[in-house]
């Protein structure tokens, strides 16, 4: 129950898409490509579902080779990025697709399939037009149609992608119940961190066609291999400070820390806060208002940082930053430049 | 829905088969015995007299129209190494030389040809052989001219004059017959100074379509349901007992007039084609259209003259027709030389 | 396999044009160009330094693209209102306007002269409009349909006019559609023999002219394969200059498509408005025809049933051949042209030859009936393929004609299918097979039927061709016209026209079948 991907390169012409990529996903987990768009998460996708060829590498599971195997022989579930309904077929229809091509008779895939859709709560929807629907129960027909024949691996091209903000959270949650529930292996491609670290047991980044990244949604979270994948996991303030002895010195105290020498010590926005009793001061270079609180930008004695604030600081104030210091993120020193 | 598209790849096989079927017996034809006769679209004969050949000589017939006789002409021309058909009918004497030139007959002298008056008999070299007379005459609009207390003009140089200006229209020699066997009238009138004819005829304003079907239904006043102004239009003597026969009711008195004296002889051939498979039901069917009963059912079949004297004329033909004394004629041998320059010529001072 | 599929869909129809067209095309080009085994291309200079010639060369060029032009002006703003509202009688309206497009110039070249258009410029320009406007309708209706509203909404709101939002929005998605349609009726407009005989006179001369006059009156095969060659050239130059200006053919998302109800009164003057230039440019020209063809108490449509002049077939017979070479010849020319679509329009890289074979599949507009008939002449004189005398010469001449049209309405709608959708289908198990029935299928079935009925309505219609190869067991319904307008008499012209009649009444009957909504499109157009 494991699919692995070797050397896997996807080429368009000249363009390397995906380069030399090595994946594996084990029975029951969940991985999360993660990347910037153009960084060829959909090809390196599309690639395992064999919708592009492989330039070189090869894909096996479990030991069988599916390199040259046609799409419809892999018994992989895709759910494309804006669904890829079928306008002339009724929700049901769409749903008992993959039962039908399966030979599944009328009476059984036609239970199946509503059984599918009483799963992903669209109960009743049966002969509905699928252009009938909104985005998001849309998004949940093509879960269920993914779902029906019971694929060894299902893969989500970003499937929150269409749905209205207000509806994300809810329905990540219920995909995330129905992924678990379903425990089927799944390949979730994101440019989205909520997604992929709300689905993800891991998280494989890719940054133009190359793996740089791969490891536990924790740790990648905490210890991104480079600076620039820090940067793209939403760290905005850097420091370099020293380390040594199992320990590295911040400007809000010691970190235990397995690293020496000169290391990255990263925070989120979130994870600092402008506080009357904070230990490094600064000057407010500018400040902007984010969903429940501000954002401040300032130059303290220890390099450039943001923070958050419950107060609109004005522009040239003088303020003290707190940290939320096991929040931090820590890069390895010497760690290359992207 | 499955069954759909089902259905609709049964049908078109059931359509498929029965057009295939029925061409097949419709198309075979050649193997009992069949002499194929190569045409132009004007030909036609009445059933009972072709079955009554069929009856005489064993020989069923199978017709192919090619177009005009232009077009049927040159698909003989053009298919003479492996010829559609055993005989061809429809060569005129404006296309005689060509016809002959390539060789697409044999020689062959039917019987009953020695009764054709000489003057018909065109082809010295006995590879065609006449079958029909036509004559191209003006046609005037009875009513016209009766009601303005006008005199129908006479003769083609009447046309020119100022009284009846802005009246005639013609044909373009160069895409029809009638057009062409009219200017071949005013060269045998007027000899070199035929193209000073055209010029007056111009200078009289008239009108030059490009066939007769433009001309006589378009532009004729005289003709059935015509929408034209037109009373004078380049036809055929026979268009007025054309114009009674076709009539529902038919009227006591023809519409129209062919004058006699503006009329070019045509001269329709049949002959045995070289290289044909049946030459033997070739003669005996170019025998045939010699013969009293094809040459009587010819003038209500295609409104043409018997080549053979004394053969009996319907009414129409009788009470209507004009039989012009003595039309214009040239040799077909003048006529293949020179119809090129001719249209060059036309055209120059017609048209532009 | 997905390579050997695309050849052998594409195999058939080539097979098809190369044995059935450029063989017999290429025979009798040779015939004219080769002499005592060497070629003489002399005569291409000297059409080209004769000024007549290359006069009538311009004058070809130069009457077609004001056609094309004319003819676009007057049907697209009709397309617009028929893609876009539903309204009451439309499929009639369709039907209407389609009618045209069948019947055979020479009737066509009476009721114009009835009306006293004719002899100029002008009068063939008009008769062009009136011929071509179904092919802008069909054509280009079939894609606008397709169109999402939802962009044109978008424009709106970003502050465009209606105006700037067609001409921002709307017309570049149109533009493949409007090339299509708009070469088609160049084409049609540059190969024109009968418009410009009988509706412009003998003043007028085009290549197509010409060519009859040098083939079929002087026999002049070598002038007349010089000026073949100078119009294939231009044929091919203005396709490929069309190909050019197709621009990028999008993806089509079906499902935002639908017509909408003029309730407003602005929605209902845009429909007349729209409507009525069409509509009355060929409501005329029928009517006066419909009303003469009832002249002397209908006597016309009571003689039809009696053979009128003994050939051996009556003209009701002539109706049931047309109808049977008709259904012959749709179901090749859909057959071949579905196949040739499907394989144009396969997801992959395209292939080489695909541009090319869409210009060869045109091509048959381009050439002269006369060219291509004279061609079957001395091709097709030797077993099996003795054809010159068979039946099925017809239905293979009017497929010939009906095959572009075929190619050129389903290609875009196939191309306009969302790949991922084929994607989807293939992940969830469906081999190359199932993917085609469940997602092709649907609509290939709605083009196969807009096409058909196009293809039907052609050859219904057809004539150039058919009058050089017709034989009497193969009469069809405009031969028969035109044999009766051939001879004086008032119940020729009567029968005539009530033929005619018949054929523009049969044509709107096949016409209004084609525009019966398919399951598709009536559930798209329920939508709210």
């Amino acid at each position: 129950m494991t699919l692995t991907l070797t050397d896997g390169t996807v080429r368009y012409g000249t363009t390397v898409a995906v380069d030399a990529a090595n994946l594996r996903i084990d029975a029951g987990e969940i991985v999360a490509v993660l990347g910037p768009s153009g960084s060829g998460k959909t090809s390196l996708l599309r690639a395992i579902a064999g919708l592009e060829p492989l330039a070189s590498g090869a894909l096996a599971w479990d030991g069988e080779d599916l390199t040259a195997l046609a799409p419809h022989h892999r018994n992989f579930g895709l759910m494309f990025q804006d669904h890829a309904l079928f306008t002339h077929q009724d929700v049901l229809a769409n749903v008992a697709f993959g039962l039908r091509t399966r030979g599944v008779d009328r009476r059984d895939r036609e239970r199946r399939a509503a059984a599918m859709l009483d799963m992903v709560g669209l109960t009743g929807f049966d002969r509905r037009a699928v252009d009938q629907l909104s985005g998001g129960e849309r998004q949940r027909v093509a879960l269920a149609r993914a779902l029906a024949p019971t694929p060894r691996l299902l893969m989500l091209d970003e499937p929150l992608a269409s749905v209205d903000r207000e509806r994300r959270d809810q329905l990540a949650q219920e995909l995330h119940r129905i992924l678990r529930a379903s425990g089927t292996p799944t390949l979730l491609v994101t440019h989205d961190l909520d997604e992929a670290f709300t689905f993800a047991d891991r998280i494989v980044i890719l940054d133009r066609g190359r793996i740089v990244q791969t490891g536990s949604a924790r740790d990648v979270w905490r210890r991104p291999g480079t600076r620039a994948i820090a940067r793209f996991l939403g760290v905005t303030t850097e420091l370099e400070c020293p380390s040594g002895a199992g320990f590295v010195t911040t400007p809000w105290g010691p970190l235990t820390t397995d690293l020496a020498g000169t290391v990255v010590v990263g925070f989120r926005p979130t994870d600092l806060r402008v506080d009357p009793d904070g230990p490094v001061t600064g000057v407010v270079r500018t400040t902007w208002f984010r969903r429940d609180h501000f954002v401040v930008e300032a130059d303290t004695s220890v390099g450039p940082i943001t923070a958050r604030s419950a107060l609109p600081e004005p522009v040239g104030a003088s303020v003290t930053i707190a940290a939320d210091l096991d929040a931090a993120v820590l890069v390895e020193p010497g760690a290359p430049e992207a | 829905m499955r069954v759909r598209p089902l259905v609709f790849v049964v049908l078109t096989t059931i359509a498929l088969g029965a057009c295939g079927s029925s061409s097949g017996g419709r198309a075979d034809g050649g193997t009992a015995k069949t002499v194929t006769l190569v045409t132009h679209d004007s030909f036609a004969v009445s059933r009972p007299v072709l079955a009554a050949f069929t009856k005489q000589t064993g020989w069923k017939v199978r017709v192919l129209k090619n177009g005009d006789a232009g077009v049927a002409l040159n698909q003989v021309i053009l298919t003479k190494d492996a010829p559609l058909g055993d005989a061809m009918f429809g060569v005129d004497n404006t296309f005689l030389t060509r016809a002959l030139r390539e060789r697409v007959f044999t020689r062959y002298e039917a019987k009953g040809v020695a009764a054709v008056p000489r003057a018909l008999r065109l082809d010295p070299t006995g590879h065609a052989t006449p079958i029909d007379v036509g004559n191209v005459c003006v046609n005037a609009d009875r009513k016209y001219f009766a009601d303005r207390d006008l005199a129908i003009p006479k003769t083609l140089d009447d046309l020119a004059k100022p009284q009846y200006r802005d009246l005639l229209v013609v044909e373009n020699p160069a895409t029809s017959s009638p057009g062409l066997a009219f200017v071949a009238a005013t060269v045998a009138r007027f000899g070199k100074a035929w193209p000073n004819y055209w010029d007056r005829l111009r200078d009289n304003g008239v009108k030059a379509v490009d066939g007769w079907e433009a001309a006589y239904n378009g532009e004729f006043s005289g003709a059935a349901g015509s929408t034209g102004s037109r009373p004078l239009v380049v036809s055929y003597a026979t268009s007025p007992p054309a114009e009674v026969y076709f009539a529902d009711p038919p009227p006591t008195t023809a519409p129209t007039l062919a004058l006699d004296q503006t009329c070019f002889r045509q001269v329709e051939f049949a002959g045995v084609l070289r290289g044909a498979a049946h030459p033997a039901g070739a003669r005996a069917l170019i025998d045939f259209m010699l013969t009293r009963r094809f040459q009587a059912d010819m003038p209500l079949q295609m409104f043409v003259d018997p080549v053979l004297p004394g053969t009996p004329l319907p009414e129409v033909f009788t009470k209507f027709a004009t039989v012009p004394t003595d039309p214009f004629t040239l040799s077909p041998a003048r006529i293949g030389r020179d119809r090129a320059s001719w249209i060059d010529e036309w055209t120059a001072r017609v048209l532009r | 396999m997905a390579r050997a599929a695309r050849t052998l869909l594409v195999a058939g129809p080539l097979t098809f044009l190369a044995v059935f067209f450029l063989w017999p095309v290429g025979a009798i080009l040779a015939r004219g160009l080769v002499t005592d085994g060497s070629i003489r291309l002399h005569s291409l200079t000297d059409v080209w330094r004769d000024p007549g010639l290359r006069h009538v060369v311009g004058f070809t060029v130069a009457q077609a693209a004001l056609s094309t032009v004319a003819t676009l002006m007057v049907a697209l703003p009709a397309t617009a209102v028929l893609s876009r509202f539903r309204f009451r009688g439309r499929a009639a309206v369709v039907a209407l306007l389609t009618m045209p497009f069948v019947l055979p110039t020479v009737v066509v070249g009476t009721a114009f002269r009835s009306l006293g258009i004719t002899g100029s410029l002008t009068a063939i320009v008009v008769a062009h409009v009136f011929f071509n406007v179904a092919v802008v309708v069909r054509v280009v209706g079939a894609t606008w349909r397709g169109l999402d509203p939802r962009e044109e909404d978008a424009a709106r709101s970003l502050g465009a006019g209606p105006v700037r939002t067609f001409v921002t929005v709307t017309l570049p998605a149109l533009r493949p559609a409007i090339v299509a349609a708009g070469s088609i009726v160049f084409l049609f407009c540059f190969t024109s023999f009968g418009v410009i005989l009988i509706l412009g006179g003998p003043r007028f001369a085009t290549i197509e002219t010409e060519i009859y006059r040098q083939t079929a009156q002087l026999l002049d095969l070598h002038t007349a394969a010089a000026l073949s060659i100078v119009q294939l050239v231009a044929v091919v130059g203005a396709l490929y200059a069309a190909g050019t200006m197709t621009g990028r053919v999008r993806s089509i998302t079906r499902t935002a498509a639908g017509r909408r109800v003029p309730t407003s009164i602005r929605a209902r003057m845009l429909l007349a408005v729209g409507l009525l230039p069409a509509v009355i440019l060929v409501v005329v020209p029928l009517g006066d025809l419909t009303i003469r063809s009832l002249a002397h108490g209908g006597t016309g449509y009571t003689h039809l049933a009696t053979t009128p002049f003994g050939a051996p077939y009556s003209p009701l017979d002539a109706i049931v051949t047309s109808i049977e070479i008709a259904i012959v010849a749709t179901v090749i020319a859909v057959g071949l042209g579905i196949a040739l679509a499907t394989a144009l329009t396969r997801p992959g890289r395209r292939a080489r030859g695909a541009r090319l074979t869409e210009l060869l599949v045109l091509l048959p507009l381009g050439v002269s009936a006369v060219t291509v008939g004279f061609g079957f002449l001395i091709v097709f004189d030797t077993p099996p393929l003795d054809l010159r005398t068979s039946w099925w010469i017809i239905p293979i001449a009017h497929t010939l004609v009906a095959l572009p049209f075929v190619v050129r309405t389903t290609v875009p709608v196939l191309r306009a299918i969302d790949p991922r959708q084929r994607e989807a289908a293939a992940m969830l198990g469906a081999g190359p097979a199932q993917v085609w029935r469940a997602v092709d299928l649907p609509v290939v079935t709605h083009a196969a039927k807009v096409a058909a009925g196009f293809a039907a309505a052609i050859s219904l219609g057809e004539f150039g061709a058919t009058l050089f190869i017709v034989r009497p067991e193969t009469t069809t319904v405009p031969v028969a016209i035109y044999r009766f307008l051939s001879r004086p008499g008032a119940t020729n012209v009567d029968q005539a026209l009530a033929l005619a009649t018949i054929l523009m009444l049969l044509t709107g009957v096949v016409a209004l079948a084609g525009e019966r909504r398919t399951r598709l499109e009536t559930r798209l157009e329920t939508r709210p």
